[in-house]
């Protein structure tokens, strides 16, 4: 048997080592949708904090219950449950930033990551390691968006958090879709990069 | 309930062109970049895609408009529309294991990921945000499932020549691919405005 990673491993494991966005290149979608704004990415962040931690601690506590030939509905079920709460709790309190990524909380739903870290580790650790589990990969989630959403806003609109800091436009294809794209790419480049230069990684990135 | 084939035309045209679903919406990128690699997981891909998107975009526009809306519960359409598509998926996926095991063993892990993507709940999403009626909404999945496909395959033509070509060691594999991704995206935009709805 493979020793137990201790719990604090186990979070950082998901903000650094299996990062979703930059190292496992996977819930791309909304990493490129909504980070035009920093807002706009915090906010999906925070929403992606909740959901997975609070999956991951669902599934973990009812994994002996779950037959395996069902698991797939019934991860989507508890997922969408989580979802639906978030949904609701934002369209109630954060209108402005609602309008904007509405649909793409609702698309948590079908975050791979969030279903795969259920498949993976929670639906075969206990709580606590899969409460931890969850909380470092949403952080990791979150610390990406800011990262990427950071550069975008900044570059493509001259202003952070809605305030003007460049005083002017210097970039404006950084908040259009094509944007989104490189800055993703030019980003998991400098991952890679560090990951070659300093811990001798081979760079090739991601499950794809 | 009469339909109307310009309007259903347009649909199609401006879900798979104008509001691609990669390129200007960047949804399904999970499985976009995932089989993009090789032509022929990117055909069969797209061919399976296609498919579960147009019916699981008429089966939850029944689902919503016969029984969710009678009934009040329009708020659980998240879960519930996941539920139809994941049901779905799962008997394709069964059914493609015993009809066709060759294509199954290449995309089996996707086709089991196709619950996770995002399109495939966006579309009943959009359509029941719309309220589009039930050829419509045919019709925006068709639609969203070709703008899907050609999105794929283009894609994969360029990877494939990728595969060849001499890049530094840090962008190899998906930075480049995004970069390229970002590229097409740019070229996407001459399409808006095309027509308007």
């Amino acid at each position: 048997m493979i020793k137990p990673k201790s719990n604090r491993e186990i979070f950082l494991n998901g903000i650094f080592g299996e990062n979703t966005i930059f190292r496992m290149a996977i819930s791309l979608c909304p990493a490129i949708a909504v980070t035009n704004a920093l807002k706009n990415g915090v906010a999906l962040g925070v929403s992606v904090v909740f959901v997975q931690t609070m999956v991951n601690l669902t599934v973990s506590a009812i994994r002996k219950f779950i037959h395996p030939k069902i698991r797939i509905p019934i991860f989507m079920l508890i997922i969408a449950g989580y979802v639906t709460i978030i949904d609701m709790v934002m369209a109630t309190y954060a209108r402005a930033v609602y309008k904007e990524i509405g649909l793409y909380i609702q698309i948590i739903v079908a975050f791979a990551s969030i279903f795969a870290r259920a498949e993976v580790f929670a639906s075969k650790n206990r709580v606590v390691p899969a409460f931890m589990d969850g909380l470092g990969m949403g952080i990791g989630f979150l610390f990406a968006m800011i990262v990427i959403s950071f550069f975008r806003e900044l570059l493509g609109k001259g202003e952070l958090w809605g305030f003007s800091i460049a005083g002017g436009k210097p970039l404006l294809i950084m908040i259009l879709p094509a944007g989104g794209f490189l800055t993703v790419g030019i980003l998991m480049a400098f991952f890679n990069w560090i990951d070659i230069r300093f811990f001798g990684g081979k760079g090739a990135s991601g499950a794809a | 309930m009469e339909i109307e084939f310009g309007k259903l035309l347009e649909l199609i045209i401006a879900a798979s062109l104008i509001n691609n679903f990669v390129f200007t919406r960047f949804l399904g990128l999970c499985i976009f970049f995932g089989v993009s690699r090789k032509m022929e997981t990117a055909v069969g891909m797209s061919i399976t895609f296609t498919t579960v998107m147009v019916v699981s975009a008429a089966l939850s526009w029944v689902v919503y408009k016969k029984i969710m809306i009678p009934l009040d519960i329009t708020f659980l359409k998240i879960i519930i529309f996941i539920g139809i598509v994941a049901a779905f998926v799962q008997s394709a996926d069964t059914i493609m294991k015993k009809v066709s095991p060759a294509l199954y063993y290449k995309l089996g892990v996707y086709l089991a990921l196709i619950t996770t993507n995002c399109i495939i709940l966006a579309v009943p999403l959009i359509n029941a945000g719309e309220g589009y009626n039930l050829f419509e909404s045919i019709a925006f999945g068709l639609g969203s499932g070709l703008g899907f496909a050609l999105a794929l395959v283009i894609m994969a033509s360029i990877r494939e020549k990728l595969e060849l070509a001499d890049v530094p060691l840090p962008f190899r594999g998906l930075p480049i691919a995004f970069i390229t991704a970002g590229l097409i995206a740019l070229a996407f935009t001459g399409f808006s405005g095309l027509i308007t709805l």
